[in-house]
Parts: C-alpha cells; sequence; structure tokens
C-alpha cells in the first residue's frame, strides 16, 4: 500500500495490517463470491413461517367502491388477508408527512398503491391469491405529469424560492439572454436484491424485524406506530442489503410495517419478498423534472443572473421530497458562481408513485440544469464549453458565495478540472473530433468535460448525529456497532478500520455485526454520502473513550505517566515494557475496567435557516471532474462511450479500493440515468418498464474499452472529518453528467455554428434522433 | 411409444439425485434455495433478465468424449430439465478445505464485489467463461457477461478479474479437480472429467420422461417419433423447449400449465446439417449451437447474433422456439425471412403410423399477433435457410435502448441479389414493425428491377410507408420506427456501397481486443 495514505504517525514497519486508509477488499467478499453472504431472504426460515403477497391498486386515481377478498380468503394454502381496516396503529409509512398509507383506505392513488395483503403457506400461493380479489373503482381524473400538476395546483408541499440580488435586472442587463425547457427523466434504483422484511412475534406482543433498510430506526418507529405500539416494543435488524442507492431510505417501511401487521395479525412470522415488477411498480423512484431557465451572461460567457424553475413529480405523497428538492435548489449552481439568482421549486403532486431518494437526492437533477446552461452559453457564443464552464468556477477569496450564502472554502475545482483536461488531452482530442466530424458523414463524435462540486451533509441539520457501541472482549477481539448500515459501499469495512487504527489492532480481531436498533438507538438513515463521516467519528469516540480508560489502568496498575502508554501494532506499551494487546485487555479486566463504551458524534460548524434558505448547511464539499467521448450513429441515434478520464477527490481516502468502486460504479450510475435508463409511463398511468427485461440499466459492455480513474492526490479534507477523508457515496453519480453533453456535443455537429440541440434526458436512440430531426427541420426551415 | 419413468435424475456435487415426479414447472432456483436451501443462488428478477441466479450445467457433449459446461438462468429453467446433466452451482465451486476457486478468488482480489447479490451470478458466468475459453478478449468478457446485472461496481473490477482468474488458477499446483482446471488448448481429458461423465452417462435413459404432478405432466420425448405421439395424445400440449419464454407465464403470469412437452430432449431436432443448397437447423437447438452454423454462411450477422439475448438465453432458447413463438420483436425472424428461409412441421400420421411432414414457407407462418399456421398436434421440426449465392449480401439491424440483452424498438433484415447495378432480388423484412415480424412488399417492390443507387432506395424508404403502420410503447414510438425502418435501408445501402463504417458498436472495433 502507499503509504503516504497512512494516518500521520505511523510507519509502514509497525503497521498494524488493514488500518485506516489500506486498500483492504470488503469485509464480506470472501462469502459474497462464495454464496455465503446472509441477505434477509437467505436467513433460515423460522417454523410456521407465512409468506405474503400484496394487492395492488390497478387504477391511478379512484375511490374504491368495493372490495371483494372471497375468492382470495378461499384460494389454496391462504391463512389470512388484511385490508386498511385491519390496522390497528396509525395507517401510515410516510418518513415525514402522514400522508403516506401503508394499505389504501378507500381512496387509491397510483397504480400499484398497495390495498390489501394476503399471507399464505408459500410465496407462490400468496401471489396467486392476490390476483383473486374483485375491486370495485370510482374512478377520478388522474394528473400524471408535473406540468399538468402546476396547472392543476396540485402540490406535495409548498413551493419554494431561493433568491439573490435582483436576477431580473441582472439578465436584462446583460450583453447576452437565453432560455430554454429541459425535460429530465427519473431512474430506478434497480438495487439486485428487492424490497423484503420478515417479522418474528415475540412475547408480550413484540415484534423482532429483519429488514432490508438503510434506515432501521425509521423502519421501527412506523411499525411500532402501525401496530400500536411504542418504539421499546420494536427491534429492527439489517446486515446487510443486496444494493439500495436510496431506494431503501425510506421505502422499506410500507414492506416492514406489512410484515409486522400480518406478524402481529396471524400471530405467526411474516416474510413479505416483493417481486422485481412488484417493487419496481410499488416503490419510488428518482425524480423526473421539468427544468425552466433563463439566464443573462457578457462576451466572455460570464453569468450575469440566472432564473431557475425546477418542477419535480413527486408522485402521490410527500416522502421525502421536501429535502430532495432542497438539494436541488442547493445544486443547481454546482461548480458556478451564479450571480443574482432566483430558484423556484415546486414539489408537483401526481397520481404515480410518490418518487423517494436515489444517490444523489436532487442534487443531479440540479447540477444537470446549470450543466445545460453552460453548454448553450459556449454553443450560443462559438466556444469552447470547457471554456465556458472555467469561466464560472468558483473564485478563491472572491465570487465564492454561493446562493444559499455559504462560503465555498475548501475549492480545488481549477486544480482537478485542470489536471484531468492535461491528463486526458482534452484539447487535442476536441479538435480532432472536429475534423472527424467535418468528414464522417453518418457517425459524429462528441466530447465533453464535466465538473463536480457537491455538498456533504445532511441539509436537515439535526440528522448529522451517530452513535456507536464498541466491546473489548477478554481475548482482545473487538466488537463494534453502529448507526450505520451496509449496503454494498463499504462502511462495515472503513468504520472497522477506524477502530483497528485507533485500538492499534489487526483488522481480522474486529467483528463487524448487523445494524440493531437495540444497540445503537435513533440513527439517522444511512445516506447523504455521510455514512463513513459520522459512524467513523462514533466509532473512533467509542474506541478513544475505552482507550482513556485502559490508559488509566495501565497508570494505576503499572505506576507510569499516562504517557509512557501506547498503543501500537497489537500490543501497549507501557513504559519500558511491552504486552501483547489481549494480554494487556485481560489484565484490564482483571482490575474490574469497563471495556464496553459507546461513541457519539455530531457535525461540526453546520447551521442553516430553512427559512431563508441561507446558512452554512455542509460540512465541506466533495469534487470531481469527467471527460467522455462518445460517437453516435445519425441515421438511428445509438451511440457508444468511447474513452472516459475521470479525476475524483476522496480526501485522503480511508480504503482507496472500496473508495475507487465508489467512483467508478457511481459514473456508470449516472451515465445509465442519463442514457438508457428511460421510466415510461402509459396514459392510465401505468409504468411499462418495470422489469430488467423493459428497463436498461448499464452492463458490462456499456463501460468504455478505455477507462482510466483517478484519486486526486495528495487528497486532503480541509475540514477535520474522519482521517480528513471525504465522502464518496453520491459525488461520483454525477460525474455522469459528462457522458449525455459529450453525446449533445456530437450531436450539434450536425447543426450549424451556434446551434443549441434540445436534447431530452435519457438520451436514448430516440432522444438522439429527435434532437437531429430536429437540427435538420431548423436548417431546411432557414 | 417408449417406456417412460416419472424419475428425474440429475448430478450435483458429485452426487446423484433422483426426484419423483416434481412439480413439471418447479424452477431450479426454487428448488434450490427452498428445497434445498441452498441459498448462494439469488433471485433477482424471476425472468432471466438480471443474472443473479445463474447456474452452470454440464453434459456430455457432442462427441461424447468431453463435458460440455454451459451457463444458465436457473430462474425460468424447470427443474425437470435438468434430467441428464450435472449442476453447478456457486457452492459448488469451493474447494472442500474452504480455498476460493480461482474465479472467487480473482473477484476478491479485484473488489469485484460490493454489496454481493449479484456476485453469484458473475461467478458462475465468470467461471464458464474460464472453463470455455482459454484467452478471452475483452469483447468475449462482455459478451460472457452480458446477463449478468451489476448495479454497484460499473464492471471495472469485475471485467479485471475475469482477466486475472487465469493466472490465480495457473499458480495452483496438483489441482485434480476438472472445476479447478481452466480451459487450454489440447487439454486432455482429466481423471476427474472422465469420472464426472461416467456418472452423466450412468443417469442416461433412452425412455421418455414423463412426470405426473397434480394432474399437471411434464413429458420429454426422446425421439420425433415419440414428440408427435405424444402432441397427438395432448393436442392443448404447451411445448416446451429452452423455457425462455414459457419460464415467464410460470414466475410472473402464475399460470398453471396444464402439460408440457418437452422438446429438448429429442435428438433429432438437435441436429444441424448441411446440403448443397440449405442449412437446416433442428428445432431444439439452442442459440449457443445455432449461431456459429449460421455465421459460417452469413459473417455479417455477427453483430446481430451478439446483441442477441445473452449467453444464459441463448445457451437455454433455441432458434426453433424463437421462430414459433412468433413474438413480433424475435430477433432471428427478420434474418430469416430476407433469406426466405422455410420451415418443416412434422406430426403424427395415424393412418399409416409414422410421421407426416409438411414445409412452409417463414413468410407464410406468421397470421396474426402470436398467431401462427402451425396446426393442433404439429411440432416446428427444423429451420430451412437457402445458402448464399455468389451475388448475395444479407444485413440485420437491430436497434434498441442497449447493446446487450435488450430487446428489439425495431430490428431490420435486408437481402438483396444484384445484376450488375441492378437489383434483381430485394428482401427486406421487420420486428417490432407491425404485430408479427413481417416482409416490407412494397418496399422491395420499389427496389426490384432499379438500378441500386440513392435515388432507389430514398423512393423504397418512402415506401416502407405503406408496409407498416407500427405503434408507439415504452421501447419507442411509433414516429421513431419509421424513421428508423427507413435510415437502416439507408444504412444498409451505405455498407453495400461505401467503405466508411455506419455502426457505433463497430467503430474502433479493434482496440476492443
Amino acid at each position: 500500500m502507499d503509504g503516504s495514505r497512512l494516518p500521520e504517525g505511523t510507519r509502514e514497519s509497525d503497521a498494524i495490517a488493514g488500518g485506516a486508509g489500506e486498500a483492504v477488499p470488503h469485509d464480506s467478499a470472501h462469502l459474497h463470491v462464495s454464496g455465503g453472504a446472509f441477505y434477509t431472504d437467505d436467513l433460515p426460515e423460522p417454523r410456521e413461517l407465512l409468506h405474503l403477497a400484496v394487492g395492488m391498486s390497478q387504477r391511478a386515481h379512484a375511490r374504491i367502491k368495493s372490495i371483494d377478498l372471497a375468492a382470495v380468503r378461499a384460494a389454496d394454502g391462504v391463512i389470512d388477508v388484511m385490508t386498511a381496516a385491519d390496522i390497528p396503529g396509525v395507517n401510515n409509512c410516510g418518513p415525514v408527512i402522514a400522508d403516506d398509507p401503508i394499505l389504501a383506505p378507500g381512496l387509491v392513488q397510483y397504480v400499484g398503491q398497495a390495498v390489501f395483503a394476503v399471507a399464505a403457506e408459500t410465496v407462490t400461493a400468496a401471489r396467486k391469491a392476490a390476483k383473486l380479489a374483485r375491486i370495485e373503482y370510482e374512478e377520478l381524473a388522474a394528473i400524471l405529469d408535473p406540468l399538468t400538476a402546476i396547472d392543476a395546483d396540485s402540490f406535495v408541499l409548498p413551493s419554494e424560492t431561493i433568491r439573490r440580488g435582483d436576477s431580473r435586472k441582472a439578465i436584462d442587463a446583460a450583453s447576452h439572454q437565453l432560455s430554454g425547457r429541459l425535460h429530465l427523466g427519473g431512474q430506478d434504483q434497480f438495487y439486485l436484491e428487492g424490497q423484503i422484511a420478515m417479522a418474528l412475534p415475540r412475547e408480550d406482543g413484540d415484534l423482532f424485524i429483519y429488514s432490508s433498510t438503510q434506515h432501521p430506526g425509521e423502519v421501527q418507529h412506523l411499525v411500532a406506530n402501525a401496530i400500536g405500539r411504542l418504539n421499546k416494543d420494536v427491534v429492527v435488524e439489517c446486515r446487510r442489503m443486496g444494493g439500495a442507492f436510496g431506494g431503501k431510505e425510506s421505502q422499506p417501511a410500507l414492506i416492514a410495517c406489512i410484515a409486522a401487521l400480518m406478524a402481529q395479525k396471524t400471530g405467526r412470522p411474516c416474510k413479505l419478498r416483493l417481486d422485481r415488477d412488484d417493487d419496481m411498480i410499488m416503490t419510488g423512484k428518482r425524480h423526473d423534472f421539468v427544468i425552466e431557465y433563463e439566464v443573462g451572461f457578457d462576451d466572455t460567457g460570464r453569468l450575469a443572473g440566472i432564473e431557475f424553475m425546477f418542477a419535480s413529480r413527486c408522485g402521490m405523497s410527500a416522502d421525502l421530497s421536501g429535502a430532495i428538492n432542497d438539494r436541488t435548489m442547493f445544486h443547481c449552481d454546482n461548480a458556478y458562481y451564479l450571480g443574482d439568482a432566483t430558484i423556484v421549486s415546486h414539489r408537483c403532486k401526481t397520481h404515480t408513485v410518490s418518487n423517494t431518494a436515489f444517490r444523489g437526492f436532487g442534487g443531479p437533477q440540479g447540477m444537470f440544469g446549470i450543466e445545460y446552461v453552460m453548454d448553450d452559453i459556449a454553443r450560443h457564443l462559438g466556444r469552447d464549453p470547457l471554456e465556458i464552464r472555467r469561466r464560472n468556477f468558483y473564485g478563491i477569496g472572491e465570487r465564492n458565495v454561493t446562493h444559499y450564502s455559504q462560503t465555498v472554502e475548501d475549492n480545488i475545482l481549477e486544480e482537478i478540472v485542470g489536471r484531468v483536461a492535461t491528463t486526458s488531452d482534452y484539447a487535442r482530442r476536441a479538435a480532432e473530433i472536429r475534423q472527424f466530424n467535418a468528414t464522417s458523414q453518418v457517425l459524429k463524435r462528441g466530447i465533453a468535460l464535466t465538473p463536480v462540486k457537491f455538498g456533504i451533509s445532511f441539509t436537515a441539520t439535526h440528522l448529522n448525529q451517530a452513535g456507536a457501541l464498541l466491546h473489548i472482549y477478554t481475548d482482545g477481539t473487538v466488537h463494534i456497532n453502529h448507526g450505520g448500515t451496509e449496503m454494498g459501499q463499504g462502511l462495515f469495512t472503513k468504520v472497522a478500520q477506524v477502530v483497528a487504527e485507533e485500538l492499534q489492532i489487526d483488522l481480522e480481531r474486529i467483528k463487524i455485526t448487523a445494524s440493531d436498533t437495540s444497540k445503537v438507538p435513533n440513527a439517522s438513515a444511512t445516506a447523504a454520502s455521510s455514512g463513513s463521516d459520522l459512524n467513523g467519528k462514533a466509532a473512533q469516540a467509542a474506541a478513544r473513550k475505552i482507550k482513556k480508560r485502559l490508559v488509566r489502568f495501565a497508570v494505576e496498575h503499572f505506576g507510569v505517566e499516562p504517557d509512557e502508554v501506547a498503543f501500537r501494532n497489537n500490543a501497549v506499551r507501557v513504559g519500558e515494557e511491552t504486552l501483547d494487546f489481549a494480554e494487556f485487555i485481560r489484565l484490564a479486566w482483571f482490575a474490574r475496567t469497563s471495556l464496553s463504551a459507546t461513541g457519539f458524534y455530531r457535525t461540526p460548524k453546520i447551521h442553516y435557516d430553512r427559512a431563508t434558505f441561507s446558512g452554512r448547511p455542509f460540512f465541506y464539499y466533495a469534487y470531481g471532474a469527467a471527460v467522455s467521448e462518445v460517437i453516435i450513429d445519425t441515421l438511428t441515434g445509438e451511440h457508444r462511450l468511447l474513452r472516459v478520464d475521470i479525476l475524483h477527490d476522496c480526501g485522503k481516502s480511508l480504503n482507496p479500493a472500496i473508495d475507487m468502486g465508489q467512483i467508478e460504479g457511481g459514473f456508470v450510475q449516472g451515465a445509465g440515468w442519463l442514457t438508457t435508463e428511460e421510466l415510461w409511463w402509459n396514459e392510465r398511468g401505468e409504468l411499462k418498464t418495470h422489469a430488467p427485461s423493459t428497463y436498461k440499466i448499464p452492463v458490462s459492455s456499456d463501460l468504455p474499452v478505455d477507462f482510466r480513474v483517478a484519486m486526486f492526490e495528495p487528497g486532503l479534507n480541509q475540514e477535520k472529518s474522519i482521517y480528513r477523508s471525504k465522502a464518496v457515496g453520491e459525488p461520483p453519480l454525477m460525474l455522469g453528467l459528462s457522458v449525455f453533453h459529450a453525446v449533445r456535443d456530437a450531436i450539434a455537429s450536425v447543426g450549424g455554428t451556434g446551434c443549441r440541440p434540445l436534447l431530452t434526458a435519457p438520451a436514448t436512440p430516440e432522444a438522439v434522433l429527435a434532437a437531429i430531426e430536429a437540427l435538420h427541420d431548423k436548417e431546411a426551415a432557414a | 411409444m417408449s417406456t417412460a419413468t416419472g424419475t428425474v435424475r440429475f448430478v450435483l456435487d458429485g452426487e446423484i439425485v433422483a426426484i419423483d415426479n416434481p412439480d413439471p414447472t418447479r424452477t431450479v432456483l426454487q428448488y434450490l434455495r427452498e428445497d434445498l436451501r441452498r441459498i448462494g443462488t439469488k433471485e433477482g428478477c424471476a425472468e432471466g433478465d438480471c443474472g443473479a441466479c445463474t447456474v452452470a450445467l454440464a453434459e456430455v457433449d457432442r462427441s461424447g468424449a468431453r463435458l460440455q459446461i454451459r451457463a444458465i438462468n436457473s430462474c425460468i429453467q424447470f427443474l425437470a430439465t435438468l434430467d441428464g446433466k450435472e449442476l453447478i452451482t456457486v457452492e459448488s465451486l469451493r474447494g472442500s478445505d474452504g480455498s476460493l476457486h480461482p474465479v472467487q478468488q480473482a473477484m476478491v482480489d479485484c473488489h469485484g464485489s460490493q454489496c454481493g447479490f449479484c456476485t453469484p451470478g458473475f461467478v458462475m458466468s465468470m467461471f464458464v467463461l474460464f472453463k470455455n475459453n482459454a484467452r478471452p478478449t475483452r469483447r468475449d468478457i462482455d459478451d460472457a457477461l452480458a446477463g449478468n446485472l451489476c448495479r454497484c461496481t460499473g464492471y471495472s473490477p469485475i471485467i479485471k478479474a475475469a482477466t486475472d482468474m487465469y493466472a490465480l488458477a495457473a499458480r495452483r499446483t496438483g489441482q485434480q479437480s476438472w472445476l479447478l482446471a481452466p480451459c487450454a488448448p489440447g487439454n486432455i481429458c482429466g481423471s476427474d472429467e472422465r469420472a464426472r461423465k461416467d456418472r452423466l452417462v450412468s443417469i442416461a435413459h433412452d425412455e421418455t420422461l414423463e412426470v405426473a404432478w397434480r394432474g399437471r405432466r411434464f413429458i420429454a420425448p426422446r425421439t420425433l417419433a415419440d414428440l408427435a405421439e405424444s402432441l397427438r395424445d395432448h393436442p392443448q400440449a404447451t411445448l416446451l423447449a429452452g423455457g425462455t419464454d414459457v419460464g415467464l407465464w410460470v414466475t410472473k403470469e402464475l399460470r398453471e400449465i396444464e402439460t408440457l412437452i418437452y422438446t429438448g430432449a429429442v435428438l433429432e431436432l438437435r441436429e444441424i446439417t448441411t446440403s448443397k443448397t440449405h442449412l437446416e437447423i433442428g428445432a431444439a437447438v439452442p442459440l449457443t449451437d445455432a449461431m456459429p452454423a449460421i455465421l459460417a454462411h452469413w459473417p455479417d450477422l455477427e453483430e446481430l447474433l451478439l446483441r442477441f439475448a445473452s449467453p444464459p438465453i441463448r445457451n437455454a432458447g433455441t432458434l426453433g422456439g424463437n421462430v414459433a413463438n412468433g413474438s413480433p420483436i424475435g430477433d432471428s425472424m427478420p434474418a430469416l425471412l430476407a433469406l426466405d428461409a422455410s420451415l418443416v412441421l412434422t406430426k403424427f400420421r395415424d393412418s399409416d403410423p409414422g410421421l407426416s411432414q409438411r414445409s412452409l414457407s417463414l413468410k407464410d407462418f406468421y397470421i396474426d399477433y402470436r398467431n401462427t399456421a402451425r396446426e393442433p398436434g404439429e411440432v416446428l421440426e427444423r429451420i430451412r435457410l437457402p445458402l448464399p449465392v455468389a451475388s448475395s449480401q444479407l444485413r440485420s439491424f437491430k436497434v434498441s435502448k442497449r447493446f446487450d440483452q435488450d430487446i428489439s424498438a425495431v430490428c431490420g433484415a435486408y437481402y438483396l441479389e444484384l445484376d450488375g447495378n441492378r437489383v434483381a432480388v430485394a428482401r427486406l423484412a421487420y420486428g417490432g414493425m407491425a404485430a408479427i415480424p413481417k416482409r416490407a412488399e412494397a418496399c422491395e417492390q420499389a427496389l426490384i428491377g432499379r438500378e441500386w443507387n440513392v435515388d432507389s432506395v430514398h423512393q423504397a424508404m418512402s415506401a416502407l410507408e405503406e408496409d407498416f403502420s407500427p405503434v408507439s410503447d415504452m421501447r419507442a414510438s411509433a414516429r421513431y420506427r419509421r424513421a428508423v425502418a427507413r435510415n437502416l435501408l439507408m444504412r444498409f445501402y451505405l455498407e453495400t456501397t461505401a467503405a466508411d463504417s455506419t455502426r457505433v458498436y463497430n467503430y474502433g472495433r479493434q482496440s476492443l481486443a
């Protein structure tokens, strides 16, 4: 490993195995590859387990006139059936506002909404029975897209505005003005493991729940409410998820509540595992947007003022849409100083599934808006888009205050972008591509460099807290638990590395255990890229607490000064003597030292007033940049990614191998969102892309053959984050914007100078061909 | 009819498993996870599109000397079709001492798993690659992984693992297990492979497999005559070939199929023959085997065939199934229609017991949406493809949102014979443009007898309006389908006349190696 990544004061020669900064494999890798990792559906099934299925609404918006479940009850293997009327507690699984019924109480608001649940002896019996219900509906007018919602004044939450200066005046006074309307599609999380929960009745009406969730605490609270009990009566555990990406932040509550309610009703363990199609129809996705902009700028392309209107499809309930759309408003600057700005955000209520968190949490949509504007300005002025982007970067010491009043203090945009522009040979390739396009009739190439600046912290300040629980056993091994969850991102590995580093013991001595509401209470969701930042610090605090006690023990027991006690390389040096860690721990235990501690962390410096949209919502920013080159076929609109260069900032990485996985995986997911992944509803509000046969996430061959990914060196978080690392869960997703703009660059070669092709996202072959045809039509008309 | 058995026999981890009369539509995945609690194999979609359920099947190959190993999707493969085969799952790969297989170790070393849920499926696809290809190119790796979705890694570390796994295997010495021996040219049959082969030979049988379970049936005849007879006895039976569509009737539509007659064990239907005039492909030949035979004569179809589903689907699915199923978006039919392929349909003859056959042009086979000219009691026996003549050209282009394993928005096929520069024969066919795969007759008429030049092509492009009125759906709008159908004809023209590449997927292809 690279010695420079080690925390200060640690030398390679006496380093422990698996400390902070080391590129160790994921703690479960050996289990993943051999089929030995237990996901919720793999747990041994308890005796008398019932399998559940959900009966779903067939209408987008309707009143239920009657439900006839006789045939469902009579079906083979069916044990029980449940509707909204059977819920003893609160019929809600909405995380923020109680507007999300578990089972529709009489009104259905999207195709796929849960209406009833059936419990049977087998999965197949339950699913077959669920199809036998006869539901009579009285259809109501359905709103199926955000613009119609705005016209109908249909919102899940009030619209919001951020204002700085007088954008109207600034735009009007500028030497150039442009405006446009953009359509940006949503995205299904497509975690490979579908939504699942198993509820086990315990004595006295308590429940134990296995849930595939990013937020066990919230599942606990919502289940307790639903079954009419208190938080203390419910325990939720999650060892790992088979992917989540935000799709298991709020959505698992629905699944767990149904399982819990049925377990309470029948007194038997109940498991609900959604079929893939039902999962995609029933659960929320990334918000799709209509974005309007108006911008004024000078001859050099520098922004004078901008106005944005963001209208998102929130679906039938609020879910997390408030915070998601807030983040869209925050991130519609991406890397750029906006000047005077007015940002309007509409949270549209539609009769479609309630949209929810997805990696980036509204940020990507905001950044899509401003990147499109940058591209438009460049094309309008006939300049290279990279030049215009750099012209508008936040300054250092000037032009460095965001439209929400946070000063950008850690700006490394020029360094990152300058470096990747050089290593990718951007300028030469851009020129070479122009030559190629001049002679190639059918195939056209395009290139784009886009930056990423992403704010790290939950924008709801109170969520930026975490707890951990650490035990040391008498053989010197360690059990660590924290409020974070493992969804594949390697959080458990990283936190264990922190503990290994703090206690100076090998990683293999540390057992990482399932997230459990009875060990660490009230934890925030593992979201907002914050998992390692928050839980790493909490675990560090717990380790330091015990270490302090151990030092005190050593001082008393050996009669040394505190500074004569040092933990180093699986041993403890006490004065002149060195004891093996396990031996030392045994002595400490014998001397009645507490070897268990909790740790707590809350992010410093952040504050934020939502009423005025101002303050410091983010502890720091993470940065990155990507250069993508594509080739398109102007006859069909098909395209292929030819080369990608990425430079990304992980601060001082806690685990370079795991962080590299986040960068590459995030990029590919972002590229998929903007190219192949299309959600398509019909006029009845039915989602018709609800399985991998119709919804196309990237596969291996979509990865460019020439794929060059590097971490920004030397990375260092200016803020005192855990070992000066930076969060890396979400930011790389937005590197995928470079692919979209490379496609747009290729399309622009078909039109004349100054043309601004209108490209909708995702840039499917159809969208690309439509953009090309529009250019042809414009030329024919001219 | 030959005697019958109701016992399904296959091999798992060296043991012969015998199951009497299983549920005829129980899937291999349900059997593994629910009956054996062998939970390493995962369900991601239950429709053969994500690959989390991938397992390998070994069979004695056609030569009878070696084992042939292939990946399949266990989520839509019926348990009864395992009869006579060896099933290999992710748990099978780990050594008895607990050591990881080189494929598994390479995935750990390269950080190829994150959430790990897709990983067992990837490991199995990579394992099959490891056994079948000694030195894969990047394109080979992409193709081997085309049926496996990973949402976490972005694939880069997995591709690296697929490259590195051979070196890890080479470092191991003294390995006895056939599972651990990578494909190598001239690799002779080792003792373990021989033992495995012998075990399969020991469970092979000649009688019809006839499983009965709660009033439902699964019948797997071994001969064409028995197949025809079964079909006479059960004229309403569902014919099951690879099951890559019928599997979904069960997992997605929850249908209860009363009688399944499986064509996969009928030896005559697994033949590929070439006469002086025709290539003939038996209806039960898996696409994986049919493709090289087709490519030998029409190498320009390579890209189409690469894009045709994924290896696990091509290993199970058959050309006959693709054709007989009659979906308007099947990928083989436009090319077969452009080639003027014909079908041999066979049924049991009662009067003078034996088989009666009829030949039908593929063009006349498709009547309406999922409605074909196959009569009750008839089975598709072979597909006959006329061999190319010297002056002929054939292309087929598929357009979809994703290169690999997607369903066509439009698939066009173009067959041309020139007399000088005059069009002597033109046959064009499209999928995705109508309720059936269909020839573009007005367009053909606009070309025949004309000079093969841009003007003729433009006129023919306009004539397509008469041939098709496509629909809008989640794959594409009618407008896009129309535009692409026209433009693909232009692409064909350009490919036959200009040296310039017109396909993005070919561009820079050399660097794919």
